[in-house]
């Protein structure tokens, strides 16, 4: 079971490969991957520093061109693809079929791996999704521990699941709530929740954010201020105010390792490319730590409490969840 | 241009539903869409209803096609979706890459509907080549995009090929989860629902503090918090849009199929109030324009 990590910078990447991820995935400085945000990704220098430093390591590297491609200007994301293929990058994360078509077709000796965008959540979808040469599935954070079991027994590619970080609630790829709020989506330029419409007040209700002037919550003194994505906000249902579609929380699946390795999931993802190189090294080093602690002894598996301890303290609102995992979360 | 009934996207009674489609069946409208897209618990109407419903409405010369499933988990939710593209009467509209993999497999024509992540022309020619004869725009796609899209379509070769359709009014849905929204609002675990959104016909509001609406929940899937209503943008979509889709949550729908088609004839602006139109104006959905 492979350990794959966040890289949004080249400190970031060089934090993952130090603490031992297997593999790390970073996106280009475009709107070509689902983390478009200022200030991160790779140029053509950093990325060749970051190819080099990593497979110098035994640390293979995925290049995630995974929104999808704008039609007046598709060449961007065929451009995106070649750039992978030719700076020596591993393994290419892609959602859009035009994408996948395009690496297929163009570059067939590059391993392909779909993104959760493309929200393939049953055999059907994957087998539909296999015609572009897909070897690894990146299953969305929508189905429960159980139905990731079936899957894994129901089909023989790969799979890779989201095992820390942030928690999207929705199937990935097929949530326009951000652009009906902002006009910006991940789809369409590789961001949810976009920085520049955020806007925090203090006013005498508590402090204020938000989103395109949609106000995403208001904040006791006594209570934790979160980022304003538009899921985690606090909205009224019929007069009771309350965090309608989800808590601002993460998910944290280190009590499921074993499990997640007896049904023979391939990898284990890492969410925060957005976050900082300490969150990576941090990150990277507790899941290192429980990889190998339960590889070593699987049987008798337990979580550590300083693990799940440097995990809260790196989540939003500093909780923690199963998530989807668990039926009771639906 | 035609126009389209939406299939229902929230839980209506059986009686409800029938007496709607009874209302459908003696309406202008030239396409409809059956059928369960949200959630696989909600079963008021089951298979053999629903193309019973789809029989009584081909008789009326009503094209009828079968909307499935847009987010599957389960595996008896897959075996559903197996049977509802394979019924062997009405054509269908894939939601989710699995029917398009089914349909593919069975060589049977398919819609490839609004869930479905189709952003250009390239992703257009694959699905074309594997029996896709018609197109629902994602929703928060706008009319340059679409624009962009048909001129990339002529570049392939294809144009002559795309049928392409648009959300003109109505809820939108925005987002799936694996979360049952609405039985979390009544703090009922999702296995035990007891189906609690049959109690909201057309969703449950999510306003913001200062009493915006935001969002609607409709069980796992959540919906514009406005209705959609691009009444005043038909002209724009002139040699881009061959269906308007009309997409139910009331019997206010049939008013408005009239507008609608009263608009194309009149080309006569309609006052509006309290709706949203802007991803059609490549801003964010929620505004009015």
């Amino acid at each position: 079971m492979e350990l794959l990590s966040p890289a949004g910078s080249l400190p970031a990447l060089k934090a993952a490969v130090d603490e031992g991820a297997d593999a790390i995935y970073l996106g280009l400085k475009n709107d070509t991957n689902a983390r478009h945000f200022a200030g991160l990704n790779f140029t053509d220098k950093t990325m060749t520093q970051g190819v080099n430093y990593a497979q110098d390591r035994d640390c293979r590297v995925h290049v995630a061109v995974n929104t999808f491609a704008h039609p007046d200007r598709s060449q961007a994301w065929f451009d995106a693809v070649k750039k992978t293929h030719d700076m020596g990058a591993d393994v290419l994360i892609a959602s859009n079929i035009a994408v996948l078509e395009y690496a297929a077709t163009h570059y067939p000796q590059l391993e392909l791996h779909l993104s959760v965008q493309a929200a393939a959540t049953n055999v059907a979808a994957i087998n539909f999704f296999k015609q572009f040469g897909v070897s690894r599935v990146v299953l969305p954070r929508v189905l429960s521990y159980q139905q990731v079991a079936n899957l894994a027994q129901d089909t023989d590619i790969e799979l890779e699941v989201f095992a820390f970080g942030s928690l999207c609630i929705m199937a990935e790829g097929r949530c326009y709530l951000s652009s009906y709020m902002t006009g910006e989506s991940p789809n369409t330029v590789g961001a949810c929740s976009p920085a520049k419409f955020v806007r925090w007040e203090e006013t005498d209700k508590g402090l204020e954010s938000r989103l395109n002037d949609v106000l995403i919550d208001r904040f006791a003194e006594d209570e934790n201020a979160g980022y304003p994505t538009l899921c985690k906000g606090r909205f009224n249902v019929e007069g009771d105010i309350t965090h309608a579609l989800e808590e601002p929380t993460s998910l944290n699946t280190l009590s499921l390792l074993p499990q997640l390795n007896n049904i023979g999931i391939s990898a284990l993802k890492i969410e925060g490319r957005q976050r900082s190189p300490a969150y990576t090294r941090q990150v990277t080093r507790t899941w290192r730590s429980a990889i190998d602690a339960m590889k070593k002894n699987p049987a008798d598996f337990q979580v550590q409490e300083e693990w799940n301890k440097c995990l809260s303290a790196l989540s939003e609102g500093s909780q923690t969840t199963l998530g989807a995992y668990e039926r009771t979360w639906q | 241009m035609e126009f389209s009934m939406g299939n229902l996207q929230f839980y209506w009674e059986k009686d409800t539903v029938l007496d709607f489609y009874q209302k459908v069946a003696d309406s202008n409208v030239e396409h409809v869409y059956l059928g369960e897209s949200v959630c696989s618990k909600r079963r008021e109407l089951r298979l053999d209803d629903w193309l019973e419903v789809g029989r009584e409405l081909s008789k009326k010369g009503k094209s009828v096609v079968l909307s499935s499933l847009a987010l599957l988990e389960a595996k008896s939710e897959l075996a559903t979706l197996k049977k509802v593209c394979l019924n062997g009467e009405l054509k269908v509209e894939a939601n989710d890459f699995g029917a398009v993999e089914i349909l593919t497999d069975a060589k049977i024509p398919f819609v490839a509907g609004a869930a479905l992540n189709i952003y250009n022309q390239h992703d257009l020619k694959v699905l074309l080549d594997r029996g896709m004869q018609r197109w629902v725009i994602p929703v928060e796609l706008s009319r340059d995009w679409l624009a962009n899209v048909i001129v990339g379509c002529e570049e392939l070769g294809i144009r002559d090929q795309i049928e392409t359709e648009v959300y003109g009014y109505g809820y939108l849905p925005l987002a799936y989860s694996a979360r049952c929204f609405t039985a979390r609002s009544e703090d009922r675990p999702k296995d035990q629902c007891g189906l609690c959104c049959i109690k909201y016909p057309d969703g449950r509001k999510i306003d913001s503090q200062e009493g915006l609406e935001l969002f609607r929940m409709n069980g796992i899937q959540t919906m514009s918090g406005s209705i959609q209503n691009l009444v005043n943008d038909l002209p724009s979509m002139e040699g881009l849009v061959d269906i308007v889709r009309m997409s139910p949550h009331s019997l206010e729908v049939f008013d408005w199929l009239d507008t609608f088609q009263q608009a194309v004839r009149d080309n006569k602006r309609i006052p509006l109030q309290g709706y949203c139109n802007s991803y059609w104006h490549k801003i964010e959905g929620m505004k009015s324009i």
